[in-house]
């Protein structure tokens, strides 16, 4: 019915491997709210249009390549997409009438806890939402995102209660996140929610620099060191005992 | 007869019987008698300290010849044949596998029969000087294909040449490509193999046309090849006339068979075959006699790779920098699955990956694994360990291969698939399409050298180009150019059969083999994107002075190869079609079959140098995209997009192989043990870590 309305899209990439399970298709929207000091997608920030699309080009393009993505699916990232959401539910809608696996890759920033409609049908046909948690702090949330976290708290809570599969991506910054107090409360946090799949820790890297320049944007962690491969493994361990510590009190009580 | 003879040597003891003792059939030696393997790599086995010791050396020397500028030693005075040097040694008391080129380990080895000039400037190149006698001998009283082959070009070809419309023609070096079946030295021994080859020659008697005369000479050059392998065998002390009685000597046979070759031959690609699952017959067996332990199993396997990497040809630095290094191109192909269903995959070919544990990673030999959806899953799991640790595995597809050649095929250099003993083929090298598109638009003239070069067909005169009008001029171009190339491609086969023949592997061969005429194309992408170009913008032309169109000025954007967009993926095809049709017209030599490739892997580089300005707005000298490549940066939706439109070319008329060079950060391919999404709190059982989580 709504099948007219077009998606303001940034660009595709047919072979997406780090967004999901298998190889997807990744579609990135247009246009975000937030704008995370360590973003590597800044060219997506600015709403304006961009690649008009319909549900069907997308499609039209994944079935052109869906040999190649048999255990996948497609992703929808951006940008933040929640700000099209009445076109992803649609997108998603469709897909899943062709038994496509579904994946939203979102910070959860537009979320209103109050006004949760549009939400309750998105959530109908998403297999997986992969959940940014940017910071867990909200004070230091606002000096990473110029947000609070709450609405993302609020949606991460959502979804548990909805019983939708959620991994959590949380990007370790050095000098940001890097943080054992932090992480601890990032996995506590966890360990309430009842439907995460997956805690995926991302190493901070500087590889967007270059197009910062290209784009005339001031990057604000110029000095800042990629965050190595055992300094992630570091952080993955402190937010796991955590988890881990929290689910076997509570577990205990639920038996 | 022959039968009872095998069956008196009882060197087949334990072997399953079958036709392969009738009749030279490896194939039905290896389906009677080989193990598939689906279990894992947990039972291979470290190297031993004499591989250690020995590969260390191999090291130094490779240094060495590294420290010296590329060669550490020629050998300038002995022409090389299988018998022409006495036993050279690495380290004779750790070598299992025994065996080099020359006299000593990395010793280049002097071969003027396919030009002395090319073999003169790869000696002087690396301040040697070949012996002016033998010199005198190959320029005065011995001619070589080189000299053939420009006795007999037309002044057009050598144009044709010179313009670098056609390059990397095997018209002064050896064209390679050919895989002697190795196998059959120790499976049947040599005398039986010339009891064969007697049957053979035997066989052509009654009117002697041309055709049968030469493969009567041949036949006879063949049993003088099989001889000369014995007496290699002698001289390092073996005796090869009979066929192998355990593992090592199976090995120690198969050896000696490819060093002749190579001692004889400086071929473009020198590949080895297919012979992991064979030798695993013989491994199985003396396990289960108990007189070979795992570990000296993985010995032996080492020490054979060890020799594989030693292999070296003194080539020039021009031939090094059309193939961008030295490569010898010694593919080995592993794996594969069976036309029963059973997989190829054996014990032997995970030994073969794990030399690259053992002794490093390493280019050559070609470790090639033959991919199917169904090969065991813990051989895949295997492949993908190597691949991740080593990035010296390459893939091919193998259910695409086996229902065109079978299941006992083998690839010859990077990607030309051939039935082994059966099927050989005769090297072409490629036409560049992208700079016949050019000829077509200036009349046959060619853009850089500014001399007529092509017919002097009609040029386009028009300021902007008309899609139909430049398509019809290209369609005659190609017509031209397909001629001229296979014509040219005849003659240097003609010429390398009379003065270059690979006696040692077609010794290896049926009588009647299956040849291929295997020419290829460079510039697919350039094209596609031109003609796209042409048709969906508008692409003005810019002339010099003399009217000639050296540029061109793109007007607007078009559909560019590579994003699986039909518009121009479908020209893509219909060029690749149109030549192949083109290519069909024409007589080629030996009754051969006709074959395309798209994939100049490396010399892409030196066809895009000599190419001037194209539509597609790319500038001259830019490289040329490799093989089927869509161009560098215009595919801009991702992998699977751009493997699809490639995945659309015709293999049927590009049969001899479409490479598509891919490369990714490994980051970007998936995550590793680390930041993998902590999938142990997402067990089926709903378990983490014996916690129950809801």
């Amino acid at each position: 019915m709504e099948n007219n309305i077009l998606g303001n899209v940034h660009s595709i990439e047919t072979f997406g491997t780090v967004d999901g399970p298998g190889i997807r298709m990744v579609v990135f929207m247009q246009g975000c709210p937030m704008r995370c000091k360590y973003c590597h997608n800044p060219d997506t920030w600015n709403t304006s249009n961009n690649k008009l699309m319909s549900v069907d080009d997308i499609l039209n393009k994944y079935n052109g390549v869906k040999e190649f993505l048999r255990n996948g699916g497609i992703t929808v990232s951006g940008g933040e997409p929640l700000l099209q959401i009445d076109f992803i539910t649609e997108l998603f809608k469709a897909a899943k009438l062709k038994n496509i696996h579904t994946a939203l890759d979102t910070s959860g920033i537009l979320f209103d806890i109050n006004n949760t409609q549009k939400y309750d049908e998105l959530i109908k046909y998403s297999d997986l939402i992969l959940l940014d948690i940017k910071h867990i702090n909200d004070e230091e949330h606002k000096k990473l995102t110029l947000h609070s976290n709450k609405s993302v708290l609020n949606f991460a809570k959502y979804l548990s209660d909805n019983n939708v599969p959620v991994w959590i991506r949380h990007v370790v910054v050095k000098s940001i996140t890097f943080n054992e107090e932090y992480l601890k409360e990032l996995g506590k946090f966890i360990s309430n929610l009842k439907n995460v799949k997956a805690i995926e820790v991302l190493p901070y890297h500087d590889m967007a620099k270059e197009k910062y320049k290209n784009l005339n944007i001031d990057y604000s962690l110029e000095n800042e060191p990629n965050l190595t491969k055992e300094e992630a493994l570091y952080a993955k361990k402190i937010i796991l005992k955590a988890f881990n510590n929290e689910n076997s009190v509570s577990n205990v009580e639920s038996e | 007869m022959l039968e009872s003879k095998i069956d008196e040597a009882s060197f087949t003891d334990e072997f399953v019987s079958g036709k392969w003792q009738s009749e030279i059939n490896v194939r039905d030696f290896i389906q009677r008698n080989y193990t598939p393997y689906e279990g894992g790599a947990e039972f291979l086995e470290q190297p031993t300290e004499a591989v250690r010791l020995l590969w260390e050396k191999c090291r130094e020397l490779l240094d060495k010849e590294h420290e010296n500028g590329g060669v550490l030693d020629m050998d300038t005075k002995i022409v090389s044949s299988i018998t022409s040097h006495k036993a050279g040694y690495i380290d004779e008391s750790l070598e299992k596998i025994v065996g080099l080129q020359t006299d000593k380990p990395l010793k280049r080895s002097m071969q003027p029969f396919g030009g002395i000039r090319m073999a003169e400037a790869a000696c002087h190149s690396y301040g040697y000087e070949v012996d002016p006698e033998v010199s005198e001998i190959f320029t005065k009283y011995r001619k070589t294909h080189n000299q053939g082959v420009f006795d007999v070009y037309t002044p057009e070809m050598k144009a044709a040449r010179h313009s670098a419309i056609i390059t990397g023609l095997p018209d002064a070096y050896g064209r390679g490509r050919i895989i002697g079946d190795y196998r059959r030295v120790a499976l049947y021994g040599i005398n039986r193999l010339i009891e064969d080859k007697l049957e053979q020659f035997e066989s052509l008697e009654g009117d002697m046309t041309p055709d049968r005369i030469q493969l009567r000479e041949e036949i006879s050059d063949q049993i003088r090849a099989l001889k000369d392998m014995i007496e290699l065998g002698k001289i390092y002390g073996f005796d090869i006339s009979r066929p192998a009685q355990n593992a090592k000597e199976a090995i120690q046979w198969l050896y000696f068979g490819y060093l002749s070759a190579v001692k004889e031959q400086n071929g473009a690609a020198m590949s080895i075959g297919r012979t992991s699952t064979f030798l695993d017959i013989y491994i199985e067996r003396d396990l289960k006699r108990g007189i070979l332990t795992e570990a000296q199993a993985q010995e032996l396997i080492d020490n054979f790779i060890i020799k594989l990497r030693l292999v070296k040809f003194a080539r020039t630095p021009e031939y090094n920098e059309l193939f961008s290094g030295d490569p010898t191109w010694v593919t080995e192909s592993i794996g594969g699955m069976g036309v029963d269903g059973r997989t190829l995959v054996t014990k032997n070919s995970f030994r073969y990956l794990h030399t690259l544990e053992n002794l490093g990673s390493a280019p050559e030999p070609n470790l090639t694994v033959l991919w199917s959806v169904n090969l065991p899953k813990l051989f895949k799991e295997y492949c993908a360990h190597i691949s991740i640790k080593t990035s010296s595995v390459q893939y091919e597809n193998d259910d695409i291969m086996r229902s065109i050649h079978g299941d006992d095929y083998a690839i010859a250099c990077c990607v030309s698939s051939m039935v082994l003993g059966k099927e050989m083929q005769f090297f072409g090298a490629r036409a560049n399409l992208a700079k016949c598109l050019l000829y077509a638009i200036n009349g046959g003239i060619d853009e850089r050298l500014k001399q007529q070069v092509g017919p002097k067909y009609r040029p386009v005169t028009s300021e902007y180009l008309d899609y139909n009008e430049v398509m019809q001029k290209y369609d005659d171009m190609m017509e031209w150019l397909a001629g001229l190339y296979v014509n040219a491609l005849n003659i240097i086969h003609y010429m390398h059969d009379k003065y270059c023949y690979e006696k040692a592997q077609m010794a290896l061969m049926d009588r009647d083999v299956k040849r291929y005429f295997a020419t290829g194309i460079a510039g697919l992408s350039v094209v596609a994107d031109s003609l796209s170009a042409i048709k969906y913008a508008k692409v003005k032309t810019i002339r010099d002075e003399n009217g000639i169109v050296v540029d061109y000025q793109v007007e607007g954007d078009f559909p560019k190869y590579g994003n699986n967009d039909d518009r121009v993926d479908e020209i893509a095809v219909n060029i690749v079609r149109t030549f192949m049709s083109k290519i069909r017209k024409h007589f080629t030599y030996r009754n051969s079959i006709p074959t395309m490739s798209i994939l100049t892997i490396t010399s892409n580089v030196v066809y895009g140098k000599k190419t001037g300005n194209t539509p597609d707005g790319r500038k001259e000298g830019i490289p040329l995209a490799p093989g089927a490549n869509p161009m560098h940066g215009r595919d801009t939706n991702g992998a699977a997009a751009s493997l699809s439109s490639v995945a659309k070319l015709p293999f049927n008329d590009a049969q001899d192989g479409i490479s598509n060079t891919f490369s990714i950060i490994p980051d970007a391919l998936g995550k590793d043990e680390i930041f993998m999404g902590d999938l142990v709190i997402d067990t089926d059982c709903g378990c983490a870590e014996g916690r129950f989580i809801r």
